[in-house]
């Protein structure tokens, strides 16, 4: 056995095949059948069948969330000990109430002070505390709806919760974004995938689409968007110090979709310019004038969200295959490295040496060579690249 | 209480694994000369996610690595169980895990003031593992309402309740619960069983509790967490998350109630398993440890001092998922402070959050390497900075105070002194994968700025909270593997607190090596050395420091000691304490580079080359 504490380079010939986990691709595909649970938070109604066609704003299950509580300090707005409060009472705990109806009055000194309480809300008695003198009024309950997000058709309905949603579609997976579901017209608004979008490229016509931009979105674009009434931007990438003034505060940690910032945006590539790869910028180029859905939510951690593009277009189009994906990476595989000094840069697996090797930083790590699309050929750590789906 | 299967005489294997929330890791373990030692790793991703959920998938997977690199077998034939014990052919004579999948446990606690019962519900939380999501208080500067909505938008797996001393406060302590009741926190693994809640308040509310709460939560009643002001009483609490963990909250985790089936052992939280191991070497060692498990989301951070133990977790300060948090809360510029090269800050920025949004890639080039140990001594620093706001003296109780203390301004809240800390720990990804062991050594020494005399250790291959959990029922066992495979001895920092003027003395080192040799060495002040003293060697040590300086004596006070050596050695460390970075963009980088190379950090060509 080897002598686990003599240097980190033996100890990690110890852990064998240690999780060097590389990176599947984010998909970028013609053609790919989509389904969506459409889920909601508690249990309730659904109102499709399977075979319905919905749109993307069709309502497939509903349900109430209870009210809100309130707590009514009964006892000290009366003036009583906490113990007489039940004696007080003119509704009863089950009561229906209305907002500012009489809940509970004390008479004092033979009923020549009298003292009242209302109730803040319309609602239900809920509790009467003789421990607290307090009083919790349940308010009214609060609807909740969730939509099909995507036109499609109802393959399964999930009892009580929502229903699945399939469609055929084009799909295109962002690395990072903000902002929720949206939908819109695919609007190109650059002409390469290396040309920033600046203020001047977002007119009125952008209005309600999802606009298409290349390697960068200026913080005067991005407040463009807003003013115009875009739906959603998709670019390469953004400056850490444009998002952080955009959305007003910086981000922490990835886990998005919740921001109300007038906007959605979703990147590709990374942080900083950033050229949206060519096969995505292609891809949404050739759908321009389509209905597309979008949704920026991101949770990089256990059960990684990555934000998207959904175009449906129906087309019978040939499904791409997933075969790289499931051969893992083997020579000839078409990746893109995805950390310094290459970020960004695309090419194809030359060699996977099996022995660890040590990279610049002296680390001794899992290598493999990648044979650039100029012809150069550089060994870079596996765990920093990812596979390109073809 | 869990027994063993066989007599501790006749076992001769054992398998811990920790269900990670990316990474299941197995770790075995054999009797080897009569000794219990480290044989084999094996990872696997962990599968509670879809498609796969069921996390026994993941846990087989990195067992039958370890079976393949070891070949022994371990799982049954149709790898469905793990075969206990072994029959002289198959199996282990123990399998214990802890695990941290899912999001490990989420907690929200509650107590009556801020500062006292529900300070002590938070440590008892922290203390059982779990993350906790907030803590409510009468005093916590919201209104009732906005209390409500917060419980309502949360979904913890569990609520720890406390208030009131033993027949002390009453209502102000129900208005907690009825508020808590009203607002129906719904569990986050599902809705189909009610949320455990553990009441470890006054004893005289019981009754009333019970009935206010046993409807909608699945209540369990324990002792009080401060049944007189100047007691903390954490452990029945921490004892009673614990059984829910497994009871209520792991038995919903996908695949959970299958790998409960498979130990004997309780599973534990990740971290609960990790502070087990840190107390171990507390109470191993006899001395004061501060430990540190710097994650790739969160860190955690451990102090036992003079028999306290105490755990934080900073939830969102990580070396990962967490990493441009770790710049929102540090600030680019304290970040940028450690880096002896010119770079634009905007670039860093894009760097991290780059890293952000692609966790698993690793530095590949030099200057991406310390730019990560930068961001790690920020996230350490930040760590330590949250865990000394938990590590406090009991608040709401009368202080003594001397006669001296009278002319101090302020007591101070924590009772973390660094010149108290006999040993630090380090624990983690970045610390474990470090190309070389004095970068971890730095870093830790940066972060923590430890004083006096200061033992450094550092968990080799990933494997505390294993051996955490096996301490619950094997601890001889534990210890045996934690002594000779776990932990390596990085060395000793020998560090003076006080500061002074560049190149004014700060003390005069002699060292009686164990070859006979005599090193004498004076050391002024912004210097950085090393002597190198192998691992398991010792040396007596006499620091002379000058007067405005405190090597664990008073200022000015010699000190005579016994140092123990390590993979890098010695560290003489004269830059004082606080360490202090000069505000000059220049002046600070030719310091940082003078520090890199006395101690050979990093290569000092490629060093030169970037710089």
């Amino acid at each position: 056995m080897r002598d686990l504490r003599m240097t980190p380079n033996k100890m990690e010939l110890a852990t064998s095949k240690e999780a060097y986990a590389y990176t599947p691709g984010l998909k970028v595909k013609r053609a790919m059948t989509i389904t969506k649970a459409r889920r909601l938070p508690i249990r309730g109604e659904v109102c499709v069948k399977v075979g319905d066609r919905v749109s993307f704003d069709t309502v497939v299950a509903r349900t109430e969330l209870s009210g809100s509580p309130e707590i009514v300090n009964a006892a000290l707005l009366l003036g009583i000990e906490n113990q007489e409060l039940p004696e007080n009472l003119t509704k009863r705990v089950g009561d229906k109430v209305a907002k500012d109806e009489v809940i509970a009055k004390s008479n004092a000194v033979f009923g020549l002070f009298k003292k009242q309480v209302t109730s803040p809300v319309d609602g239900t008695m809920e509790s009467v505390s003789d421990a607290t003198g307090q009083i919790i009024i349940r308010g009214l309950p609060i609807p909740v709806e969730i939509d099909a997000y995507i036109p499609g058709k109802v393959v399964e309905i999930l009892s009580e919760e929502g229903a699945v949603v399939e469609t055929n579609a084009a799909f295109i997976q962002g690395i990072f974004g903000i902002g929720g579901e949206t939908h819109g017209k695919i609007k190109m608004v650059v002409s390469s995938p290396d040309e920033e979008v600046t203020a001047d490229k977002i007119t009125s016509e952008s209005k309600d689409a999802v606009v298409i931009g290349g390697s960068l979105a200026t913080l005067d674009a991005l407040k463009k968007c807003v003013e115009i009434g875009v739906s959603c931007i998709v670019t390469g990438g953004v400056g850490h110090e444009e998002l952080t003034t955009f959305m007003g505060e910086e981000i922490g940690v990835a886990i998005t979709g919740q921001e109300e910032v007038g906007l959605t945006l979703i990147i590709t590539e990374g942080f900083g310019k950033m050229s949206m790869s060519r096969r995505a910028f292609d891809l949404l180029k050739s759908f321009e004038g389509y209905m597309a859905c979008a949704n920026g939510a991101t949770q990089i951690r256990a059960g990684v969200l990555r934000p998207e593009i959904v175009i449906p277009h129906g087309q019978a189009l040939k499904k791409t295959s997933d075969r790289e994906l499931a051969a893992g990476l083997t020579p000839g595989t078409p990746v893109r490295i995805i950390r310094l000094p290459y970020l960004g840069a695309i090419g194809r697996v030359v060699d996977l040496p099996v022995e660890l090797q040590q990279v610049e930083s002296k680390s001794y790590v899992r290598v493999l060579t990648v044979e650039l699309d100029d012809g150069k050929v550089v060994s870079v750590p596996r765990a920093n690249v990812e596979i390109i789906e073809e | 209480m869990t027994t063993l299967v066989k007599p501790e005489e006749e076992m001769r294997f054992i398998l811990a694994t920790d269900v990670g929330s990316t990474t299941t890791k197995a770790r075995f373990f054999h009797l080897k000369n009569g000794e219990w030692r480290f044989l084999v790793a094996g990872e696997a991703p962990t599968t509670v996610e879809t498609p796969y959920e069921d996390v026994t998938l993941g846990v087989r997977n990195a067992v039958r690595e370890v079976e393949e690199m070891t070949g022994h077998r371990i799982l049954s034939d149709d790898g469905n169980s793990i075969v206990v014990p072994y029959d002289g052919k198959v199996g282990v004579d123990l399998y214990c895990t802890t695990s941290s999948a899912g999001g490990g446990l989420q907690m929200m606690v509650a107590g009556l003031i801020k500062t006292m019962t529900a300070e002590s519900a938070y440590r008892a939380a922290l203390g059982a593992g779990s993350i906790v999501m907030d803590v409510v208080a009468r005093d916590d500067g919201r209104r009732p309402h906005q209390k409500i909505q917060r419980i309502r938008s949360l979904r913890p797996d569990m609520i720890l309740l406390a208030g009131g001393t033993d027949g002390g406060e009453v209502a102000h302590v129900m208005e907690i619960a009825e508020l808590i009741n009203a607002a129906e926190p719904k569990p986050r693994l599902g809705t189909g069983y009610q949320l455990p809640l553990v009441y470890a308040g006054n004893k005289a509310l019981r009754p009333r509790i019970e009935k206010l709460m046993k409807e909608r939560f699945a209540l369990s009643i324990v002792d009080n967490i401060r049944p007189v002001l100047e007691m903390e009483n954490t452990e029945p609490a921490r004892n009673a998350i614990h059984e829910l963990f497994m009871e209520h909250v792991m038995s919903h985790a996908p695949g959970y109630t299958k790998l409960m089936k498979w130990t004997s052992v309780p599973i534990m939280p990740t971290p609960a398993g990790e502070g087990l191991a840190m107390r171990l070497i507390a109470s191993s060692l006899k001395m004061n440890v501060l430990g540190v498990g710097l994650g790739g989301a969160t860190t955690n951070v451990y102090s036992i001092v003079n028999d306290r133990f105490v755990r934080s977790v900073s939830a969102n300060l990580g070396m990962s998922y967490s990493v441009a948090n770790v710049m929102k809360s540090a600030g680019l510029h304290n970040i940028v402070r450690w880096l002896p090269f010119k770079i634009n800050e905007e670039d860093v920025a894009s760097r991290l959050m780059n890293k952000m949004i692609r966790p698993t890639t690793i530095p590949h080039t030099l200057d991406d390497l310390v730019v990560e140990h930068s961001v790690a001594r920020e996230a350490l620093r930040l760590g330590l900075e949250h865990h000394k706001t938990i590590a406090t003296r009991l608040k709401g109780i009368r202080v003594q105070r001397s006669f001296s203390d009278a002319f101090e301004q302020k007591l101070d809240d924590t009772y973390i002194k660094m010149m108290d800390i006999d040993i630090i720990a380090g624990t983690g990804g970045l610390l474990s994968h470090a190309p070389s062991r004095i970068q971890t050594m730095l870093i830790l020494i940066d972060a923590f700025q430890p004083e006096g005399i200061t033992r450094m250790f550092q968990d080799s291959v990933f494997m505390m909270p294993h051996l955490g959990v096996l301490s619950t029922v094997y601890e001889k066992a534990a210890w045996s593997i934690f002594d000779k495979d776990c932990l390596v001895r990085l060395g000793t920092v020998i560090a003076p607190s006080g500061t002074g003027d560049s190149d004014e003395p700060v003390m005069a080192v002699e060292l009686q090596m164990p070859d006979g040799e005599a090193i004498k060495d004076e050391l002024k002040f912004g210097e950085i050395k090393c002597v190198l003293l192998a691992e398991r060697k010792e040396a007596k040590i006499v620091i002379t420091p000058q007067k405005k300086f405190d090597a664990g004596n008073g200022p000015g006070h010699k000190v005579e000691d016994t140092v123990m050596g390590g993979v890098v050695g010695i560290v003489l460390d004269a830059r004082g304490r606080p360490l202090h970075l000069p505000e000059n963009v220049t002046i600070r980088k030719a310091m940082l580079l003078k520090w890199f190379n006395a101690l050979d950090v990093y290569p000092k060509e490629e060093l030169r080359r970037i710089t």
